[in-house]
């Protein structure tokens, strides 16, 4: 019922001058009409009951919008910050309830705060925002003046104004490029609540609005961060990260003739590895057309730093497409300044690029590493009892618990899905190459060997692995099969530092060869670039190597990235899935296919000697499960 | 707004019949049936225009409405346009350099052409001579309650083959417009559509005023507060002015030259009358008769040399910027009469009807 009376209170506004008269009978309403105004009052109920009313005691407060029933609520940065960790979030059932933060993505607005106390939260489904138009219906339900005493949301409504805004940063943070732009009238207050379409879904967060003359209040003119966008880093935040935003490694400029053309690239970058140089025409990036520079900042500000996306580029009439590698923003020293008020003084950061560096604040801190930026001065977060056990800080991270949570979710369904017994026999890997010539792959806990035509290689697979790829070529294959390996038999604690990346998009036909990956069309997420799906990545560190595992939803290992140094490009292996095993293989280094391999059975042997155990694959460091 | 069941039930119930009262006007939607197509085809028709300022709280940019296939742009006459560069973007990212044809001081209104091709446009409506009395009246199905859709640049927001920002609202009054922007009264004073939602935002003016079938029915006019208590307006000139205005310009640009400033920067109006006034040096600058062309309705009326302007229709002006306003606040053919000083005595003189704008005396 409040519901409808909320309805009515704007219904009023739009209905009163047109009508002369209050006294229209029920019966003459048209059961359509009837129909879709039900709908509608259903629609901003499911909207109402998703928003939360975020309290952060003097330093303010705002809105929020649960997108899980175990409690996930997306919100803005700018709301939490004042806040700390811990927060009271109140929702439309009168209730308050405790809350964690989760994630941070400072350079987007956007944070991930998880409420406790149930697990059938009411939530909205998140939408597919390309697919929003200018002039849809929309509405939003947040805390505008943090007037929700009673803590049931105010609701208002308008149509989309416009898609794809671009709103200039606040220094590198606070970005909003592909924003939605409406005249729902958004106040200060409404910043994190949700922006629903007619069905209720979740198109976008509310965060920003032009204000003029009038002072901070509505004039028709907010901005809300993409559905599509939030989606995109919904993995990261999950995994309790402080996420960054990407960059090419290169500016653009509009030329004179209007085309969208490279003024400047770094040489670290990957774009340029992949062959993009200067005055080259940048004609699409993720699948979207890019005409303008503005359409490059919108496209490049909806991705997290580290994903790898189609970048489509014209030189001399020819049009090229490649993958390229997404580097950070900033530095992970610069993220955590952002976070911690940018108080402190700073020693010398390592500039971002390359592989090694490009998905900021990745890697839990190593025992050399210097104390956490802020970190080690920040005040002893005391949690209430409901929040015990549900926060842990760590280096890079906003909140490591949640990393640990979501690194062991992964590595459950990746046993549940590997049937391989946890013995330390060697596996022999055999079948046939492209031409049909054999190949075999020896894998133990002491050596890792390919017998190819070309040769024999072979690595020390025991203890910290070796930086020489091996065989040549390939980009280092026997060490990505030695992690590949220890991550089937033993889960992640044998890898090393092992950690929840979040999720990137795959490609089940490779996007750059058209080679088929074997898995057939699976239906790609909305808004994800050129058709791919997301999916998860656990990412490893061992001595200089650095590992990334693509994992399925269902737990199969579809891939992985292995760089035996930094600043270079790895060697990525791709597992066509099968009943159980992998059933064929692709090799990639740099621009070239290193071999397609046939795998044709997989035999796990007992140990050849008595061989002891040398204790090989004990986690150097940390690697809790 | 109060939530009491009651009116809860009365009011969704004329919700309802809202509802279905949109659905019934959108079926006849020039374009399309959604909202989504009207808004699409209008915002082809709007231009986003970029010239002056930047300084002191004044954008550099506007909006404008293509109004015919050979690239003319009604627009409202500002500072943005005191530009020798005046820049149009259209909706598909076209970009062309704009001339001021010229201007209708009255309405404020200016219209600037283009050099483009294949240009989606708005006809606008005939515009016959306004029968006595009804100059202002609102266009042929336009009343109170009207739902529509503000077109505009509003803060400058969209770029490049960036569409403009659309607002939704209805016509809450159809009023003689009463505003005034800082100490200068808007000249017009004939009737505009009082919107509900936010326009007078920076960038929007010269926007497009659709309604939900798609037709042009009005102009959003500049940021202006209301004379009576100084809120912000939210504004629209009714197509029928914004077609007469139009008109006005390219009337008397095709019969004439189109009206530039004289060469001293005096402004139209003055300079319409025959009068020549001291070089604006100051803010206040004293509006002292410099000279007056011969043969002029100045001229006639016997006005002369160092006559000091104290009086335009019996409105005092104390500075030449006010002789302006208040010329400008006159329609083309009323009568003018103004009061000067001259040897130490207040002496009246009838200058006849105004001039139309473009017409040299």
């Amino acid at each position: 019922m409040t519901e409808i009376v909320r309805i009515a209170a704007w219904g009023v506004v739009w209905a009163i001058t047109l009508l002369p008269t209050n006294d229209i009978p029920a019966a003459e309403i048209p059961p359509a009409v009837r129909a879709a105004e039900q709908a509608r009052i259903e629609a901003i109920a499911r909207g109402a009951r998703a928003a939360v009313a975020i309290f952060a005691g003097e330093a303010g407060g705002g809105s929020g919008v649960l997108v899980s029933a175990d409690g996930y609520a997306l919100t803005n940065f700018h709301v939490v910050q004042p806040a700390g960790v811990a927060m009271k979030c109140g929702l439309s059932d009168g209730k308050l309830y405790d809350a964690v933060l989760v994630g941070l993505d400072p350079t987007g607005d956007v944070a991930l705060v998880k409420l406790v106390g149930r697990d059938d939260f009411p939530f909205a489904e998140l939408a597919d925002s390309d697919l929003v138009e200018v002039g849809d219906f929309c509405f939003a339900a947040g805390n505008p003046f943090l007037l929700a005493t009673d803590l049931r949301p105010s609701i208002s409504a308008g149509i989309v104004s416009g898609t794809r805004r671009y709103q200039f940063p606040a220094g590198t943070i606070l970005e909003y490029a592909d924003c939605l732009q409406v005249d729902a009238a958004i106040n200060p207050g409404n910043s994190g609540g949700g922006l629903f379409d007619a069905e209720g879904r979740v198109i976008g967060v509310n965060g920003r609005a032009s204000f003029e003359k009038r002072g901070r209040v509505n004039v028709g003119v907010g901005y809300a961060i993409s559905s599509n966008q939030l989606r995109q880093f919904l993995g990261c935040l999950k995994g309790g990260r402080l996420v960054d935003h990407a960059t090419l490694g290169a500016t653009v400029a509009t030329a004179d003739d209007g085309r969208v053309v490279v003024s400047d690239i770094l040489e670290s970058s990957d774009a340029y590895r992949r062959g993009l140089r200067y005055d080259d025409e940048v004609v699409a990036l993720a699948g979207r057309p890019v005409r303008t520079v503005n359409a490059l900042k919108n496209i490049l500000g909806t991705l997290p730093a580290g994903w790898r996306v189609p970048l489509a580029y014209r030189r001399s009439g020819r049009r090229r497409e490649v993958l390229v590698r997404l580097a950070g923003l900033h530095t992970s020293g610069e993220l955590a300044k952002i976070v911690s008020g940018g108080a402190e003084a700073e020693g010398p950061e390592k500039p971002p690029g390359g592989p090694g560096d490009d998905g900021e604040g990745k890697r839990p801190g190593r025992p050399g590493d210097p104390a956490p930026h802020g970190g080690g001065k920040q005040p002893e977060v005391v949690l209430p009892p409901p929040l015990a056990g549900l926060y842990e800080p760590r280096n890079g991270f906003t909140n490591f618990h949640f990393n640990v949570v979501e690194r062991d979710r992964v590595a459950r369904s990746v046993a549940a899905r590997h049937p391989f017994p946890a013995g330390d026999a060697p596996w022999v890997v055999s079948g046939r190459l492209e031409k049909g010539q054999p190949f075999r792959i020896e894998l133990s806990d002491q050596r890792a060997t390919i017998d190819l035509p070309t040769g024999t290689s072979s690595i020390d697979a025991t203890g910290e692995l070796d930086a020489t790829p091996a065989p040549p070529g390939s980009g280092g294959l026997l060490a990505a099969l030695v992690l590949w390996r220890r991550l089937l038999r033993e889960g992640p604690g044998a890898l090393g530092r092992t950690t929840y990346w979040g999720t990137v998009p795959h490609w089940d036909s490779d996007p750059h060869s058209g080679a088929p990956g074997g898995a057939g069309d699976v239906t790609a997420a909305p808004g994800t670039p050129g058709g791919a799906r997301l999916v998860d990545v656990l990412d490893t560190a061992a001595a200089s190597v650095e590992g990334r595992f693509l994992v399925a939803d269902d737990g199969f290992v579809l891939g992985i990235d292995l760089w035996p140094t930094p600043d270079a490009d790895p060697c990525e292996v791709r597992f066509s899935p099968g009943e159980g095993l992998p059933t064929a293989m692709e090799v990639r280094h740099g621009d070239e296919v290193f071999g397609r391999f046939r795998i044709e059975r997989i035999d796990v042997e007992p140990p050849a000697a008595s061989g002891t155990d040398p204790d090989a694959d004990t986690p150097a460091d940390g690697g809790t499960t | 707004m109060t939530a009491c069941p009651m009116h809860a039930m009365a009011a969704t119930r004329r919700w309802a019949v809202l509802a279905f009262l949109m659905t019934a006007t959108v079926g006849a939607a020039t374009w399309g049936a959604t909202p989504e197509e009207t808004i699409a085809g209008g915002a082809r028709r709007v231009v986003k225009l970029y010239g002056a300022g930047g300084v002191r709280g004044l954008e550099a940019y506007q909006t404008g409405i293509l109004v015919s296939p050979q690239g003319h742009i009604v627009t409202v006459l500002s500072t943005v346009l005191d530009s020798d560069g005046i820049d149009c973007v259209l909706d598909d990212g076209r970009r062309y350099p704009a001339t001021l044809l010229g201007a209708d001081p009255r309405r404020e209104l200016a219209v600037l052409s283009i050099a483009g091709e294949e240009l989606p446009f708005y006809e606008l409506p005939p515009s016959d001579p306004p029968p006595a009395g009804e100059a202002g009246k609102p266009a042929a199905g336009v009343s109170v309650g009207t739902r529509v859709f503000a077109l505009s640049n509003l803060f400058g927001v969209a770029v490049g083959d960036e569409r403009v920002s659309a607002q939704h609202g209805v016509v809450a009054a159809i009023v003689p417009l009463e505003a005034r922007r800082g100490a200068h009264e808007a000249p017009y004073r004939g009737d505009v559509y009082i919107l509900d939602c936010t326009t007078s935002n920076p960038g929007s003016a010269g926007g497009a005023l659709v309604d939900w079938r798609g037709r042009l029915v009005g102009m959003l006019g500049k940021e202006l507060r209301a004379t009576a208590t100084g809120v912000w307006l939210n504004y629209a000139l009714p197509i029928d002015e914004v077609a007469r205005g139009y008109r006005n310009v390219l009337g008397a640009g095709s019969e004439l030259s189109p009206p530039t400033p004289d060469p001293d920067g005096l402004p139209y109006d003055v300079a319409l009358l025959g009068i020549v006034l001291v070089p604006d040096l100051l803010d206040k600058t004293p509006p002292f008769v410099e000279s007056i062309r011969d043969g002029s309705s100045a001229a006639r009326a016997g006005l002369r040399a160092d006559d000091l302007l104290v009086a335009v229709n019996g409105r005092s002006v104390a500075s030449r910027a006010a002789v302006q306003q208040a010329l400008a606040g006159l329609a083309d053919g009323d009568p003018v009469r103004v009061a000067v000083i001259r040897d130490g005595s207040i002496v009246e003189c009838d200058l006849g009807p105004k001039p139309q704008a473009g017409r040299k005396p």
